[in-house]
Order: C-alpha cells, then sequence, then structure tokens
C-alpha cells in the first residue's frame, strides 16, 4: 500500500474562485508591503551597521539587570534579547546584544565592545561572548545595494530564461508569483519583526529558485498539453495541467519541509531565521505557482498552436529537448 | 527498449565511485587534518594513507570559530607621504631660480598636495616650468606615458599633486605592501590557514580560523608599526607647543602630559632593521632587542658617537616609546627598546618590526569573531538537523514510491556524498549557511525523481508495458527537469557572484547540489531502475 498524499486522479477547478485566490494574494501583497512601509524591517547589522555580541552565562540572564548596567555607557540604541532553544544545556543562557553604529564612526568601534564586556563582566562573572560582530555603516550600505540588485537581477535573468524557453505570457506569469513569493517573505519579516540580514537574502534567492522551480514544472505541463490537446479552453487546459502535476508539487514540497523543519527545530537558534524564511517561502511558493502564476497566465492568454513554429512568437530555444 | 549501453553504464558507476572517494577523507575529519598539516610542514606523515585524495571541505568561520576583519587600506596617505618626501628636491629646483620667482614657502597642504608660496606671483608660470621638469615618467592606463605628477598654479601658491596614473600605480604597490606586511605578520604569529585577500581597490579581507577574538587580530594588523630613530630638540607639557621648522611634537607613550620636540627626520628607520626579538633588561623588564643591517648600523655607530650625553628618541607610530641618553656609542649594530611593556607587549612588537611596517593605514569595516564552542555547537546541531531530515525523507520516499523510492533514496546517498566529493575537490569552503543548502538540497534532490516516478504512474495508465512506461516517464520529465534545474541554478549563480561571505557557501553548496542531484535522478536512479528491471522482468508495475 503506498502513501498517498493526493488522490491518483484529482480535478478540483483552481479558477473556480481566481478572482478570491487573486484577491487574497493581493491583498497579502498590500498587507505586506503596508506594514514594510509602517513598522519596516527588523534590520540586522549587516545592513544597519553596528554591533551584535552574543553573550553566554550559566546563571540565568536578567535582561533588565544588563539593561541597567549598560546605560551608563550611553551607547544609544541598545537591544537585548534572551535566546532560547532546544539544544541549549540547562546551564546555558544566551542573550543577544545588539548596539547601534556610533555616530560618526566609518569604521567599527572596538573600545565600545570591550567597554561593554567589562561591564558585564561585573553582573554576571562566568559571562562569555561567544561571538561578537560589527559592521561599520560603509560597508552596510554596500551590503543593502549589492542585496537588493542580487534580487532584482535574479528575477530579470530569469524572466530571461522562461521568456526564452517559453513565451512572454509564461515569463510573466512566473515573474508575477516571484514577485509576489518575494513581498509576502519580506511582509512576514516585518510583520513577526524577525532580524533581517544577510542570510535572509540568500533565503529570499532560493526561495525565487524554488518556486520557480514549481511554476517551471506547472508550465512545461502546461505547454506539453497545448499542443496535446488544440481544442481544449486555456483555462481547462490549465486546471487539467495543475491536476497532473499536483501530486509531484505535494511531494517536492513535503520532502523539503520536512528537510526544513528538521533543521527549523534541532538545527540551532543561529539560522533558525534562515530556515523560518525558507519554510515560508516554499509554502507561499508552492501556492502561487498554482494560484498567481497559472492566474496570471489566464488572464494574459497564450498563443495556442505550438506545433507549427511560428516566427513572431515562439523561438529557437523553446524546443531544445522538449 | 529499456537499455542502457555498456560503457554509460561503466562512467555512471566510475563518476560515482570517484565523487564518494574524493569525500572519504571528511570522514576521518581529524585524522586527514592533521595529516595534511603534517605534510605542509614536511613532516614524516602518517595517519592517513598517502594514495588517497586528502582534501578536505573547508569549515568557514562560524563553524570552526576564529575571526573575521575587513579593513580598508587609506591610499591617500601615500599620497601625502610620496609628496613630503618630493618637497628637497623641489626646494632645491626652485631655489636655483630665487633671482626670479622670489621666496619659497611650504605651506599646509590638504592631502595629497604639496602647496609651496613663492614671492613672487607674476613669474608663477616659471616656478611651475622648473618643478614640472622634475616629473618622471609613468606607464598610463591608456598605454602612453605621462608624468608622474600634476603642478598647477592657484593664486601664490604653487600645487604639486600625483597624477592619476601615477596615483593608480602608487595604489597597486601600496595594496601589494600592505597584503605582503598582513601575510608576514599573521604568519609570524604563527596561526593556521589564514585567509588574505584584496578585495576591491582598497579592501583587504583577512580571516584566521582558531583565534579567539577580533581584537587579538586588529592588535597585530591594525598599527602601521612605523619605528624611527630621532634626536630630541626638547621636551614640552603643552600639546599644541610650536615646534620649529623641521620640527615634530610627539607625544610620549607612557606619560600623557609629556611632549618631545624631534627632529622630522629620523636617524634611522625600522625599514634597516634585520631582526627583532622579545627579550628583558638588565632590570628583568620585557624589552625588545634589534639588529640593524650594515648601512643602519653604520648610522646609528655614527650618530651616537657624535652625540654622547644627548638624550635620542625611539618613536613607534608617532609616540615616544622611549628617550634614552646615549652613554656609549653603540656601534655593534644592535641595540635594546625599552618602555612600559609587558611580555605579550614586547612580543607583539618584535613581531610586527621583523615583519616591517605598513605603507599606509588600515580603517576597519567589518569584525567577526566566532567563538570555537558556538562553531562546534552549530556543526553539531546542523548534524543531526541533517540526519534527521534525511531520514525523513527517505522514509517518506520509501513509503510512497516502494521499490522505486529505495532507488531513490540510494541516489539521495550517493547525491550527498557527490556532493561532499565536489566541495573537497575544489577545496570549498562550508558556512552555515552551506549547511543549510545541503539540507535544502537533500529536501530538493528527490525532486527530480518525484518529476520521473509521477511521469511514470501516469504513463502506466496509457502505455503499452511497464517498461515503455519507464521509457516515457524519464523521456517526458526531462524538460521538466532540465527548466526546473536551470532557473534555480541561475539564482545560485547570481547569488554567487553578487553574495558576500557565507552567502557565497551557501550559493556553492546550492549549485553543486542541484549539479549532483540532476545527475543522479537521471543517471543513478535510472541505472538502478534498469538493472532491476532486467533482473525481474515484471510484467506489471506498481510506482
Amino acid at each position: 500500500m503506498r502513501l498517498r498524499l493526493v488522490k491518483q486522479q484529482t480535478a478540483f477547478d483552481f479558477f473556480e474562485k481566481w478572482k478570491f485566490w487573486l484577491g487574497l494574494s493581493a491583498l497579502l501583497v498590500v498587507l505586506s508591503i503596508a506594514s514594510t512601509v509602517t513598522q519596516g524591517l527588523n534590520f540586522g547589522i549587516d545592513f544597519k551597521g553596528g554591533t551584535t555580541i552574543r553573550a553566554e552565562s550559566s546563571t540565568p540572564i536578567n535582561v533588565a539587570a544588563y539593561r541597567q548596567a549598560i546605560e551608563p555607557l550611553a551607547l544609544g540604541d541598545v537591544s537585548i534579547a534572551e535566546v532560547f532553544d532546544p539544544s541549549f544545556r540547562d546551564d546555558q543562557h544566551v542573550a543577544q546584544i545588539r548596539i547601534q553604529a556610533q555616530d560618526g564612526q566609518e569604521a567599527v568601534a572596538s573600545d565600545v565592545v570591550a567597554q561593554l564586556e567589562t561591564t558585564l563582566r561585573n553582573i554576571a562573572p562566568d559571562i562569555r561572548f561567544p561571538s561578537v560582530e560589527s559592521v561599520g555603516p560603509k560597508v552596510s550600505g554596500e551590503l543593502i545595494k549589492s542585496a537588493v540588485l542580487a534580487v532584482v537581477i535574479a528575477i530579470a535573468v530569469v524572466l530571461i530564461y522562461i521568456w526564452l524557453r517559453f513565451e512572454w505570457q509564461f515569463a510573466l506569469g512566473a515573474v508575477g508569483a516571484l514577485v509576489h513569493d518575494v513581498i509576502l517573505t519580506i511582509g512576514i519579516f516585518s510583520a513577526l519583526q524577525i532580524k533581517f540580514d544577510l542570510a535572509i537574502i540568500a533565503a529570499l534567492l532560493t526561495i525565487v529558485g524554488y518556486s520557480l522551480n514549481d511554476t517551471v514544472v506547472v508550465f512545461d505541463r502546461v505547454r506539453e498539453n497545448l499542443r496535446r490537446y488544440k481544442k481544449k479552453d486555456l483555462s481547462e487546459v490549465l486546471n487539467l495541467s495543475i491536476n497532473e502535476t499536483l501530486s509531484r508539487t505535494v511531494m517536492t514540497s513535503v520532502t523539503t519541509l520536512l528537510a526544513l523543519i528538521s533543521l527549523f527545530v534541532l538545527g540551532g537558534d543561529v539560522i533558525r531565521g534562515f530556515v523560518f524564511a525558507m519554510i515560508w517561502g516554499v509554502m507561499v511558493g508552492t501556492y502561487s505557482s498554482v494560484f498567481v502564476a497559472s492566474s496570471t497566465l489566464l488572464r494574459l492568454g497564450v498563443k495556442r498552436d505550438w506545433s507549427k513554429p511560428s516566427n513572431t512568437d515562439g523561438n529557437q530555444f523553446a524546443n531544445l529537448d522538449a | 527498449m529499456l537499455h542502457i549501453e555498456g560503457w554509460k553504464r561503466v562512467v555512471i558507476w566510475a563518476t560515482c565511485a570517484l565523487g564518494l572517494l574524493f569525500a572519504l577523507p571528511n570522514g576521518f575529519y581529524g585524522q586527514v587534518e592533521s595529516y595534511n598539516d603534517a605534510q605542509e610542514v614536511g613532516e614524516e606523515v602518517t595517519g592517513w594513507p598517502s594514495f588517497l585524495p586528502s582534501g578536505l571541505v573547508n569549515l568557514g568561520l562560524d563553524l570552526r570559530g576564529g575571526a573575521h576583519l575587513l579593513g580598508e587600506v587609506k591610499l591617500e596617505e601615500v599620497y601625502t607621504t610620496r609628496l613630503a618626501g618630493f618637497w628637497p628636491e623641489v626646494r632645491n629646483a626652485l631655489r636655483k631660480e630665487r633671482a626670479t620667482i622670489g621666496a619659497i614657502r611650504q605651506q599646509e597642504g590638504g592631502a595629497g598636495e604639496l602647496v609651496v608660496r613663492i614671492g613672487n606671483p607674476e613669474k608663477m608660470d616659471r616656478a611651475v616650468d622648473v618643478v614640472q621638469t622634475l616629473a618622471r615618467p609613468v606607464a598610463s592606463l591608456t598605454g602612453g606615458m605621462t608624468d608622474d605628477i600634476v603642478v598647477t598654479a592657484f593664486g601664490n601658491n604653487l600645487i604639486v599633486s600625483l597624477s592619476e596614473a601615477e596615483q593608480l600605480a602608487t595604489d597597486q604597490r601600496t595594496m601589494a605592501q600592505s597584503l605582503e606586511i598582513i601575510r608576514r605578520r599573521v604568519d609570524e604569529a604563527g596561526t593556521r590557514e589564514p585567509t588574505i585577500q584584496r578585495q576591491g581597490n582598497d579592501r583587504i579581507l583577512i580571516q584566521v580560523p582558531g583565534l579567539g577574538s577580533a581584537q587579538e587580530l586588529k592588535d597585530l594588523i591594525g598599527v602601521p608599526a612605523l619605528l624611527t630613530f630621532q634626536t630630541v630638540v626638547g621636551r614640552s607639557n603643552n600639546p599644541n607647543g610650536a615646534s620649529g621648522v623641521g620640527n615634530e611634537l610627539l607625544p610620549a607613550a607612557d606619560n600623557p602630559d609629556l611632549y618631545y620636540i624631534l627632529d622630522r627626520t629620523p636617524v634611522v628607520t625600522g625599514e634597516e632593521l634585520t631582526d627583532a626579538q622579545p627579550s628583558f633588561d638588565q632590570n628583568g623588564r620585557p624589552a625588545v632587542n634589534f639588529r640593524f643591517n650594515t648601512s643602519g648600523a653604520r648610522k646609528f655607530g655614527q650618530y651616537t658617537t657624535d652625540h654622547v650625553g644627548d638624550p635620542f628618541a625611539i618613536v613607534l607610530d608617532d609616540e615616544v616609546i622611549s628617550a634614552p641618553v646615549i652613554e656609549v656609542p653603540i656601534t655593534g649594530g644592535s641595540g635594546i627598546i625599552t618602555g612600559n611593556f609587558d611580555v605579550a607587549e614586547s612580543t607583539r612588537l618584535a613581531t610586527l618590526l621583523r615583519a616591517g611596517s605598513l605603507p599606509a593605514s588600515l580603517e576597519f569595516l567589518e569584525e567577526r569573531t566566532v567563538g570555537p564552542e558556538l562553531g562546534q555547537d552549530s556543526i553539531d546541531a546542523g548534524k543531526i538537523a541533517c540526519l534527521v531530515g534525511f531520514a525523513a525523507v527517505l522514509i517518506f520516499m520509501f513509503l510512497s514510491y516502494g521499490t522505486f523510492g529505495i532507488f531513490a533514496n540510494i541516489a539521495l546517498l550517493i547525491n550527498v556524498g557527490l556532493m561532499f566529493g565536489l566541495l573537497s575537490m575544489i577545496g570549498a569552503t562550508l558556512t552555515l549557511p552551506g549547511v543549510a543548502g545541503i539540507v535544502l538540497t537533500i529536501g530538493m534532490a528527490v525532486d527530480a525523481n518525484v518529476l520521473v516516478f509521477e511521469r511514470i504512474r501516469e504513463e502506466l495508465k496509457t502505455a503499452k508495458g511497464p517498461a515503455r512506461a519507464i521509457e516515457l516517464g524519464y523521456e517526458k520529465a526531462l524538460s521538466a527537469i532540465v527548466d526546473a534545474n536551470i532557473t534555480t541554478f541561475l539564482t545560485a549563480a547570481i547569488l554567487f557572484i553578487m553574495g558576500a561571505g557565507p552567502v557565497k557557501g551557501f550559493a556553492v553548496t546550492l549549485g553543486l547540489g542541484i549539479i549532483t542531484s540532476v545527475f543522479t535522478a537521471i543517471f543513478v536512479t535510472r541505472a538502478l531502475v534498469v538493472i532491476w528491471f532486467e533482473r525481474r522482468k515484471p510484467k506489471t508495475l506498481e510506482v
């Protein structure tokens, strides 16, 4: 007996409520943008400059006492948060301290760190600092620029690739789904105020890759079915293609999520934000390849007759191995 | 019909075997690491058979612990120094023309400028011409030759600055020198496998695994370590006091209220040292012993012979470390620097002096320290997560596809092996996001197999017989596999090009993971299926 997450033959109508799904996506996109604009992102030091210090002690972390001790140093905006993780030992108490970039300093200020370490040693003598990271404002500015550029270039390259291999309507559909995924991911980081750093950009680009992977598989089937069923409506063909690939879509999402969730639970707190972004991205990406990419394709319409090569629409890259 | 030619099978299995062979050393990490270390220093090597590959996946700083620094070299400082050194030449040339251009006087200039006030501004053209004749040719970017200096007139002032071509050439030299000196200093400190890289125009990235803190690294490379021996003209308590022409006012290192007035021109500099060692003075206090080269020894001997009874200053990076009185001429070419040191400081000073001084100062833009325990914690957590995720995927695949699931699982195991093999072969660095990349690849690697298996299921409904269904399944799933993976690979490539540090490591594992997973899905799983099919020759097929 095989485990089957999706019945052998499905005939869901994915476009019956397309207005609802596109509306929902649009709403989520708007909410994401609104959240990002109003409460902003909780930028890590990679993008904002400043210093983060990870402090470990065998006595419980007293955030208030730490804050009080650090206050007289006048370091500006200081955030102290206790970190919890199932993998910690019983006597392992971890705090994450973040200091803003000090005014008028292009470079990192090590004396500030030294001061802070001494101060904290007074309260918790056995305190250790397993990681200290400082990024100067100059570098963080450049990092944010190159990060934005990376995401934009990735989307552009994908747009061109899909356009070469399929048709422009497919490319727009896929990119619509990608932008949707990226915005929703940024949105949830803003809504939950999870630290947004360089690793999250890597996660974003992976989401771009994953979501695309999904979309391309559906589109590939659409292309095939368009050739096979020349008389059927586009919406019928799309529905059929999504249903045919549904089992695979679910399988792949589940295996990927299995791996990611084990990393989320067991992988330690250092990469938890990163893994969270990917889990969210896989879910959103799977959803969007069906409901955003295909709905967009349906709205845009598509050339039907794939059997005859046309000079105007497809091109020489479209049939490389199909 | 369902057939793979013999030579193809050989290639497929040979590739797998080779990949796994290269991955093998990672299973014995500590052993191979000490073997490699021993081999590097040319010791007798044991503990690892020499016929096996010994490449390892490097662990990034976030996994191994260590210090990371990004420094910016202040290139303009060198321009200023260069022009200051040019001044005597300019002065001599202009003095000969005193009759026409009048008295000349050096002015305070901006960075990278030498400013000279001309007594008779009407004859400025003449002054400019005279200074211009001092220019030396340099190769310019466009291939032709240009002058190394630019001379302009601004009111009464004649301004000399370096030409663009000369600035570029100077920058190249400064960066090369800085890298060399930093490398020497880090090597002197005896740490293993440091990474010292130039980044962009004026930046240097330094990563030293296993170092306790970035501060330690900064102490080692963050100071110019310019040592000079200078004549003491006088002392002062006023930090803003006048020092007089050709002199400079420098603070004492061990006394905040004391300033020395020194002759700007050094008697001897650290450039002329051949050796420096930490030691102790006659009172048992930490000190540094040094030795001059021949010309340095001669100059120093001459000077101390002429100035017995006078104080002279030992200056390090614009601070007077000590200003002893010359009691007897020092002609042996060696001496001792005493000051307010502890043992660690004297050791460091000796290291710095041996390695030489940096041509320009460094400003640190980014520093990261990760403790080795945190790195180890991350590795442990990553390992457990990998194993659990892996097991979950294996079980899930078996439950979903039965026998075919087992084939996919074997392929997945080979896939991870190949990934480590490739990573070791290219000497890639595994970072924490890289570990996440591996876990993600484990999840995604089965995708190609899933695509094929689902397709086979579909084809079984219509095709004639299982062999045809399998064949069609592979054939028709191929375009989806190729398109899906190429697009993901493109994003990995962009990440690699645009990303910094740990993100790059993630991109590498992701990219390699895509290559190996496509290989294993298209070739390895297929070969397994074909072998199975040839033996069993099933009449019906359940996938």
